[in-house]
Parts: C-alpha cells; structure tokens; sequence
C-alpha cells in the first residue's frame, strides 16, 4: 500500500490549492493571453520584431512569396507582409481600444442609471437604447463616419458608439439581476443608503460580466475596424492597417495568395483570443 | 462465502429480488480526476418492497438511484461493483440498451414537479409518450389509455387535463402526472427521488399516499430517496442510510429508528424535528410586547385595478425574549406578512408597531435607525451574502452603516460577534463561496446581530439546510436568545420545528390568520381543522410524540 | 390580444420615429452637405448664386423643422428625396436595386439556417462526447472570421485553385454560389452558437431526465422536446441577424462587384450621399422592426406560457 501512502500528501496539497483558488492553467485560455501580449508588443515596440519597414518597399523584391528572409512574403511594392502586419498592429489596437472604451463608458453609464432610477428614466434611456439597436450596426457606424469623416480615431469612435446600445443593455439587466439579489436586500435591511449600497454591492457585482462582455467586443471592434478599413474608410494607404492590407492585396489574389490570407489570420488569430478570454472572465464571474 | 450459499444466493436473486446492488463505487470525473462519491455500497430491493435510501446533501443517495436507470451525469463513471436488474447485469449498459428497460421495468418520479414536465407539451401527450416509446399507436387508443392513468393518480377533470400545458397545473397535480407515466407500464421498480421534498406538506402526504396505494395494487417495488427520516419513518420496510457515500446502517425501518447501532443514525434522529423529543419551550413571565401587529393588511396590484390580497387581517405581538413563529403552506402569506416588519413592503391597512413606534408613519431615515432594533435573516444563505465581499466586511458592513467607530473597534465588534455565532476567526477572510451552508447561515446571522438588535425576523432561516446543520443552528438561536433576551418572528412551513422552538405561533391559510395562540395550545387542541390537518401530515407518524390520527388507508 | 399587439405596434412606430428623428439630425441637418460637395467643385464653374438657387430648389434652405416635416411626408409617400451624386430619385435607386440583394441575402439566410441546423444537430447527436464538443466550438472560429476575408479566400480557393467557379462568364448559381456561402457562414455562426447553447440548457433541464427515463432515444429527445424549447432564444436574435445580413450584403457584394443595396451603400458614404444612406438607414430600422414584431408575435405560438402572460396584460 505504499502507493496510497504517497497519494495522500499530494491530494492534501491539491485541496490545499484549491483553497485559495488558483487558477487552472488551461492551454487555450494561455495560449489566448499570449497572442494578446505578442500584439501589444507588436504595438508598442514593431522594431524589435522585425529588421524591415512597415511602409517603405525595397525595389526589386516585389510580390515575392514567403521565404527565410521574407517569412510572409511581399507585396506590390516590395514590401515585408510580415513587417506590415507587425506595424498595423497598433492601428487595430489602439482603434478596439478606443472603440470598447467610448462603448463600455457610454453604455455602462446609462444601463447603471436605467437600471438604477425609477420608471420614467429607465423607459425613456431604454427606449432610445432600442432605438440605436434597431439600426443595424454597420449602416450605424457608416451614418456616424459620413458625419466625422475617415480617419482611423473616426472608425473607431464609430464603432465604439454602435456598441454602446449593447453595452447599456447588458449592465441594466446585471444591475438589474443584482439589485433583485438577497444580498442587497440584506444591505438595505441593515440600514445601508442606496448610494452606499450601489457602490458597494452592486457595481462591484454587476461588473464581472460587463467586463467579459468589455473582452467580447474588443474582437467585434477588431473585426469591425478591419472590415470599414477593407472598404477604406479608415486609414489612408499607405499606413498598413490590417483590413486595408487585405483590401490592397486583393488586387494581386489571382497570383499572391499571401497578400490577403495572412493579415486574415492575424485579425482571426487576435478575434478568438479576445472571445477566448471573455469566456474566461464570464466563466468567472 | 461458500459455493452452496452463493448458488443458493443467485437462486433468490431470480426469484424474488427486483434489485441487488453490489459493492458499487461510483466517481465523477472533474478535469481529468475522478471524484469518487459511492463507496462500496451493497443492497437489494425484493418484489413489492419499499426500501428507502436516506442520507443528507453530498451522501451519494441520489447518485445511487440515478446508476440503477442509467441516468448518471455524463462524467459519472459505475468504477466497481455491479447493479442487476432482475437478475440482469445493468452497470456497464450503454443508453441505447438501458432504454430497453426504461419505464418498462424500472421508472422514476423525480424531485421537483415542477421543472419535471416539457413546459411547451400538453400532460396528456407527455404520458402517452410513455406507450408511444413501447411501441403502442392510434391516437385515441393512447388518449384513451392515459385518460385512464389520470383517473387512478387522482387527477380532477382528466379528459380537460389531457390538453393542459403544465404551468396550468398546481405542484401536486404536477407530480400526479408524473406518478401516472412512471407506473403507466406497470414497472416491477419504481425509483421515487426525494418525489414530495418541493411539495407543501398536507400535498406531500397525499402524494406518498398515493404512490402507497399504487404500490400495493400492482405489487411494485420502491426505491424511496429522501432525506427525511419521519417520511422513512412512514413508508419505508426498510431502510439504508448513506453518509459521505457509505452505508452507515442498514435494517427493517423499525428496527433503525427504534435501535439505531451507528451513532451517525443517532445523530440523524435526535436532529429530526418530526421525531425528536423534546418538550414544549416554556415562555418567560411575559413583559410588554416589543413587536405588535394589528388588524396587517396588504394588496399586491394586479394592474387593471385589480388586486390581490396576500395579508388578511393579521394580528399578533411579540415580547422580548420568546420566540413567535409565523406557519403555512406556500402562498399562505407568511414572508409577505414579515417583510412588512422589517419595512420591505408597506401595509395596506393596519399597523406594526416596533417598540412603540409605527412603522409605516416613520420616514426614511427614520426607518433606517429602527434597522438598529429589527433585522432580517433571509431563507437560503447561499444567496444573501455578497459573493465577492470576505466574511469580515460582511458582518462590519452594518457597523458602518450606523456607528462612527475605528478599524480596530469594527474588528473587536466582528470577532466578538463571531465568537458568539459559533465560528472561529479563521474564516474571517473567507469568502462566502468558501464555506458551508451551515457557516454561511451563521455569517447571515453574526450580521443580523452585530447592530444589537432586539428582534430578529428569520425567514425560513433552516429550511435550506440538512436536518443535523439544522439542528446546530436551531440550538444556537435559543442559547443567543436566552443570552441576549432577543425576540425572534420564525417564519416557517415545518410545525415540527415550531414545536421545538417557539413559545407563540399564527397558523397562516391563504392569508387569513387561522389560528394563534401558544404553541402547546395550538399542537395539543387545535382549534381549526386547517391546523388540524397541518399537524397531521407532519411525517414520522409511527413514531412521532405527537399524538394524532392514523393516516388514511 | 387585440390591446398587446396595439401596445406592441405603438412601441415599434415610437422606435421607428425616433430612428428616422436621430438619422435626419445626424444625416441632413449637421454639415457634411451633398450639395455643397458636389457643386462648389470648381470644374462645374457655378457662381455663389447658383448654388443658393440649387438648394433652394432641393429645400436646404428652409428651417429644420420645416426640412424635418417634409422629409417625414415625403418618407411616408415613398418619396426619399434624390440621390445627389447619381442625380436620380433615391427610390428608384433603391426600387432598382433592391431585387438583387433580396435574393442575395435570402438564399444567404436559408443556407445559413441549414448550416446552423447541421452543425448544431451534429454538436447533439454525434456519438463521442470529444467529437461533439469539437463540433459545438466550430462556430465561435466561424464567428471570428472577416465577412470580406471568407469572400476572397473562397474566391482564391474555388476560382483560382481548384478552378471549380469560373470568374469570367460563369452562369447564374456559379455567379451566386460564393457570395452566398460568404454571406452564409457569419450568420450561421452565431446563429448555431445560440442554437447549441439553448439546446445545452434544455438538456440540463430535469425534465430530460425525466424523458430519459421513459426510455426515449436522444434522436426522439432532441426533436421531440428540445427543438421547440431551444427556437425561442434562437427567435430573439432574429432581429440581430437581420441586421448582420444587410451588413454582409454590404461586403459580400462589394468583394464579388456585384449590384445591388450594399454597393449602393457602400458607394453613397464614399460620395457623401447623405439623402441615399438616410433612406436605406430608415429602411433598415422598418425591416428591424418589423422582424422584432413577427417574433414577438410568433413567441406565445411556441411557448404556450406566454400566452397567459400577454393575456394577462391585456
């Protein structure tokens, strides 16, 4: 029985960390954090990733297929796609970024006051809410973009503000859960203020899942950013953004495969690791 | 084990046992480990017996029933040992072979009626499903048949409930649909899984009266899961009670309660309120009321102008230091009836009245400080604790609300109040998700106390424990009240726990006051046949102090 | 009834209004003004005057409340005013337009049901537990697929790969094969994560159990209790996919250059066409709606349990 004699201070330990809720390591949900990090970094720092540059071609080296010294390959111009996808990542970035942060300000705002208030104010935000929801997204953000004009900060705002109905929709039904839960009824029962009560029990509360929803829609503003940049509305050529260098490679798909199919990837490969972590933090919460 | 006793064994097991379980251990596999919950369990269920498997959350009880028809999560695992069916070997039966038995030899009435029917299928075609899947046809031939089933599960009208959707049914008349396609084939072993544990008490007697008398018409064996030992008590033969997923104690039903040999059986009766005995609380020489209600009255608006009153002129009062319980069925108004004490809902008519002062004339500040005097124990403590605050900023969170005191003085006011609900001050860091039912009730209650308040409102605060946590919690509120001379309003639908621990009660029917007066009173002379019938389904007849009735044959 | 579906018409039109109000302030009245883009171009040579006269004559000049409630009649006749770039009525525009993506998108939808359908049948009913959750994640890598991306991957794949569509005078279903599996797959995707989804939970509900109990197979289990508990959550995301079809429309018809609403669209924010896109907005806000009213409509026929609900409101 000397097996069992070994099991048991390792199952001792396990239940021990179980305790204090360390968390798993699950190889997609990693793997899913490193892609993040990895584009950030492309981000940040795009130099140290790569010896090219992101927008000036070398003459002589056009359209060449992937290889050692030009691991994508390059386009019309002799520029690395590599180098290009590498410098587009602060574009797609910082534009989700922009875009989740405009949705989920707005929208939380206004689902914590119609969620909060009485009756009128509630009907009157939600109504104007349904109002913005019954407008199909990209006819939204194509009405706001006709308005501020291209331009990257513009498609992201656009964006940003078509997920705000969403957004607001989603913490109004969490404040609301929230508020209905015994343990804000108990709050108030021990003489808690409403502002108190918000504050400490329900924001808190109703977070967890804005915030996965928060996850969610940085992929969908990813994806947005990169579809109004293939139709061109965002940044002008020749700032390599990755719905762009789609649309620019389009031109060559007949021949240079590579043109389109790996800044696809890369919007895929960031698109699932946000939906991938959203999971995660719903999971969570 | 000698051959000869083994070959004569397996020659009983064909002639009479339905059931034989043996030595069965069953796991569940949770990210790549297997958590094994059943160990070694071993016994059988002969024709036409009902054998009752008894056991609290977490005893394996219901793992068990669910291995004997194949219905195990999908990451349950039979690991060992073997279930026959009539002589048939089961365990390792796939879904496909297991179906060949299902509702033809072995059925189930399952726990909670209520979420046990398709919400968007009529009764009728769901119990006619039951011959469709044995192979009968013709629509009328099956209408027919079910018609009948219905008539002998005592359904009213069965020809209308036929074409009922399940929302339009009562609980009880839910679970009578059920019983009627669990013994629509005539099964030989009817697993019945906690079957009356969602249902209101004077419904559950008549539901285990039914499924009695099926039983002993067509001679079908029970398999009766509960964690109630005065249903055991009731209708079992025998019984076997699980713990942690091992036998404890097996035996004939009388012989169990009567002698129990495992001090876990022991424990588990003296804990049971039906079948405890313990004598009526005497009431302290009575002082002047600190809570009174008089002539409480209360409407819900259905819209249209119409409305429904769900308080009835309701009146009674409460001194310091006695214990008033508020009993009745669901919907009968009782949590209505307290969340107007506490200031949840505002009367319609009448008046409460804490220490002198009328509730609903007082403004909202007002209302506030009087939260010092009166607080609230809510039902189920794994919903009335903030998940994502540590037990620590739980109970401080009232100090905050009131007292201008510092961190240290909070942390004394804490760790004394713990101290006085029974948990030590390691679990101060805790958060809630971390603790057990019985710990977080405590938490519940050590934040009801911190304030010191005079009177505490608990709402159905045990009924969603087991019996031996119930019965710590129980014992702590009558040693705090005898310490710190609170008065307690104990809403409640288990008369037997009224008896064991409050010294004045208001039956409540249908939001009318039926009957209040002192405990001993109301048990021993009731005086409304509605009490009347309350006290008499109290399960645990055959061996209850109490004195009542036979139960109708 | 009659008083919940009036109540019920009542909310819609007060969405439709306001839709139509926030597109007229944001498209007609803030700047951005299609006139000005197209007749201040130097190499027409209009005077100042000119151009007054030419708004004068489109109605731009008169207050915003005057330009509200003309464009209000005018919408409510048929009339959406003219399309600046292309000088053409914009209903004519659309009426000529329209047909084609009507199919486009419709065929889009019916191949995306019977997508969404397959896969999350399969993610139920396929035999190994591994193999059906490997089924049940395909639509969330579906969902984080580029609309236009599909487009040109299929196009590079079928057209120049394999050479099974032609892209110089293909026939009529190789003309719309690609565009409608691109338009296809995203709203399959999220339309069988719903569906899976909603089937999980119905699964966990006691009452399988109860019917497995009875000896019901899984086929029997799925078709005959989980479909009609699982369409409802389905339904509520019809207005949504509605939404994402005209969406798709957009890039699908621009990846392929095909006519159509989406080109359209596409064409009038590159040219500012304010008075085209605020038509086709509104139009798309009536769709909505009208899509939303159906199902609500629809719901209580599924789950007789919100019949009580609306009788008992009305």
């Amino acid at each position: 029985m000397t097996t069992l004699d070994l099991s048991k201070p390792t199952t001792a330990l396990k239940s021990r960390v179980q305790l204090v809720k360390w968390p798993r390591l699950e190889p997609t949900l990693v793997l899913s954090w490193l892609v993040i990090a990895l584009a950030i970094a492309f981000a940040l720092a795009p130099q140290l990733f790569t010896p090219h540059s992101g927008t000036i071609g070398l003459a002589g080296n056009q359209l060449k297929p992937p290889s050692a010294e030009h691991w994508l390959g390059t386009d019309e111009i002799g520029r690395d796609v590599f180098a290009r996808i590498i410098y587009g990542a602060i574009n797609s970035l910082s534009g989700a970024l922009i875009a989740v942060t405009v949705g989920f300000t707005g929208g939380t705002a206004l689902g914590l006051i119609a969620g909060s208030s009485r009756r009128v104010v509630d009907d009157t935000i939600m109504r104007l809410v349904d109002t913005l929801l019954s407008v199909p997204g990209l006819l939204l953000q194509l009405s706001i973009i006709i308005i501020l004009g291209f331009g990257t900060t513009n498609v992201a705002i656009a964006v940003g503000a078509t997920s705000v109905a969403s957004f607001a929709r989603l913490s109004r039904a969490e404040v609301i859960r929230v508020r209905r839960a015994d343990y804000v009824e108990a709050a108030f029962g021990s003489g808690g203020r409403f502002l108190n009560v918000l504050w400490r029990h329900v924001l808190p509360n109703s977070l967890g899942t804005v915030l996965a929803y928060a996850a969610l829609q940085f992929g969908v503003a990813i994806l947005a950013i990169a579809t109004l940049g293939f139709l061109g509305y965002g940044a002008p050529p020749p700032i390599p953004e990755w719905g762009l260098l789609i649309a620019e490679g389009r031109k060559y798909m007949t021949t240079s495969w590579w043109l389109t199919v790996f800044p696809g990837l890369a919007v895929i490969l960031v698109v699932l690791a946000a939906n991938r972590i959203s999971l995660a933090l719903r999971a969570r919460s | 084990m000698t051959v000869t006793t083994l070959a004569r064994d397996s020659a009983e097991v064909l002639a009479d046992r339905i059931l034989d379980i043996e030595d069965l251990s069953i796991a569940y596999r949770e990210s790549g480990q297997a958590r094994r919950v059943v160990h070694g369990v071993s016994f059988s269920v002969a024709a036409g017996e009902v054998v009752a498997l008894v056991g609290e959350s977490g005893s394996g009880k219901t793992t068990t029933a669910q291995a004997v028809i194949g219905l195990l999560a999908e990451n349950g695992e039979v690991e060992a040992g073997s279930i026959r069916i009539g002589g048939v070997e089961v365990s390792s039966w796939n879904d496909r072979r297991f179906n060949a038995i299902r509702g033809k030899v072995v059925s189930l009435i399952p726990q909670d009626p209520g979420a046990s029917l398709n919400p968007v299928m009529t009764v009728g075609k769901q119990v006619g499903e039951v011959f469709r899947l044995a192979g009968q046809r013709g629509e009328a031939h099956i209408r027919e048949l079910v018609i009948s089933l219905f008539e002998r599960v005592g359904l009213s009208d069965p020809a209308l409930r036929y074409d009922q959707y399940p929302h339009e049914l009562s609980g009880g008349m839910k679970q009578r649909v059920l019983i009627a396609s669990a013994i629509a084939l005539r099964p030989r072993l009817i697993i019945a899984d906690e079957p009356t544990s969602a249902l209101d008490v004077t419904v559950q007697r008549r539901i285990l009266d039914l499924i009695d008398d099926l039983r002993r018409e067509t001679g079908t064996a029970v398999l009766l899961v509960t964690h109630d030992l005065g249903v055991v008590a009731d209708r079992a033969d025998r019984v076997i009670v699980l713990r942690h997923g091992r036998i404890q104690e097996t035996g004939k039903t009388t012989d169990v309660l009567e002698k129990p040999t495992s001090d876990y059986t022991r424990q588990l009766l003296a804990d049971a309120p039906a079948l405890a005995e313990s004598a009526y609380r005497e009431a302290p020489s009575a002082t002047d009321p600190v809570l009174s209600v008089e002539n409480l009255i209360k409407d819900f608006a259905l819209g249209r102008g119409q409305s429904f009153r769900a308080v009835d002129d309701v009146s009674f009062s409460v001194s310091a230091g006695t214990t008033h319980a508020i009993v009745g069925e669901s919907g009968s108004g009782k949590t209505t009836t307290i969340r107007t004490l506490v200031g949840f809902e505002t009367p319609t008519g009448g008046e409460v009245r804490v220490l002198g002062q009328a509730i609903d004339k007082l403004r909202p500040d007002a209302l506030r400080q009087l939260r010092k005097t009166i607080q609230l124990v809510h039902q189920n403590p794994f919903s009335s604790l903030d998940p994502l605050m540590s037990v620590e900023k739980i109970i401080e969170e009232p100090l905050l609300n009131f007292e201008r005191l510092s961190g240290a003085e909070r942390h004394v006011r804490v760790r004394e109040t713990l101290d006085r609900v029974g948990l030590h001050a390691d679990l101060l860091q805790r958060r809630p998700r971390a603790l057990s039912g019985g710990q977080r009730q405590r938490v519940a209650i050590a934040r009801a106390l911190v304030l010191e308040p005079r009177i505490l409102v608990l709402d159905e605060a045990v009924s969603a424990l087991d019996v031996t946590v119930q019965a710590q919690i129980l014992r702590l509120l009558v040693d705090l009240q005898e310490r710190l001379g609170l008065a307690y309003v104990f809403v409640t639908h288990d008369l037997a726990v009224v008896r064991q621990i409050a010294h004045r009660v208001t039956v409540m029917q249908a939001g009318k006051a039926v009957e209040t007066g002192a405990v001993r009173d109301v048990f021993d002379n009731p005086v409304s046949p509605y009490t009347r019938d309350l006290i008499a389904a109290i399960p645990g007849g055959k061996r209850s102090p109490f004195t009542r009735p036979r139960r109708r044959r | 009834m009659s008083n919940y579906l009036l109540s019920r018409i009542g909310q819609a039109a007060i969405v439709l209004l306001l839709a139509f109000a926030a597109s007229f302030l944001l498209l007609q009245a803030l700047p951005g003004d299609a006139i000005l883009i197209k007749y201040q171009n130097p190499e027409m040579g209009l005077t100042p005057e000119q151009i007054a006269e030419i708004r004068v004559l489109y109605g731009a000049d008169a207050p915003i409340w005057v330009q509200f409630g003309n464009t209000v009649w005018n919408f409510v006749q048929g009339s959406f005013g003219y399309s600046v770039q292309a000088g053409v009525p914009v209903r004519d525009l659309i009426a000529v337009n329209l047909p084609a993506t009507l199919r486009l998108s419709s065929l889009g939808l019916v191949a995306a049901i019977a997508l969404a359908l397959l896969v999350a049948f399969a993610a139920t009913l396929a035999p190994l537990r591994w193999l059906r959750s490997l089924i049940a994640s395909a639509p969330s890598l579906l969902a984080a697929l580029p609309v236009f991306w599909i487009g040109i991957v299929l196009i590079q794949i079928f057209s120049f790969r394999l050479r099974l569509v032609p892209v110089i005078n293909p026939n009529e279903f190789q003309q719309l094969v690609l565009p409608v599996a691109t338009l296809a797959i995203p709203i399959a995707a999220p339309l069988a994560q719903v569906f899976i989804r909603s089937l999980d939970e119905i699964e966990a509900q006691p009452f399988i159990a109860v019917v497995r109990a009875k000896g019901a197979s899984r086929a029997w289990i799925l078709f005959r209790h989980m479909l009609r508990n699982a369409i409802l959550p389905v339904l509520t995301i019809a207005g949504v996919l509605f939404g994402d079809l005209l969406a798709g429309a957009v890039v699908t018809e621009t990846v392929f250059g095909l006519n159509g609403l989406g080109r359209v669209t596409e064409q009038a924010v590159s040219n500012q066409d304010t008075a085209v896109l605020q038509a086709i907005v509104v139009l798309a806000a009536l769709g909505f709606v009208f899509v939303n009213l159906l199902v609500d409509l629809a719901a209580p026929l599924i789950d007789p349990r919100l019949n009580r609900k609306i009788g008992a409101a009305a």
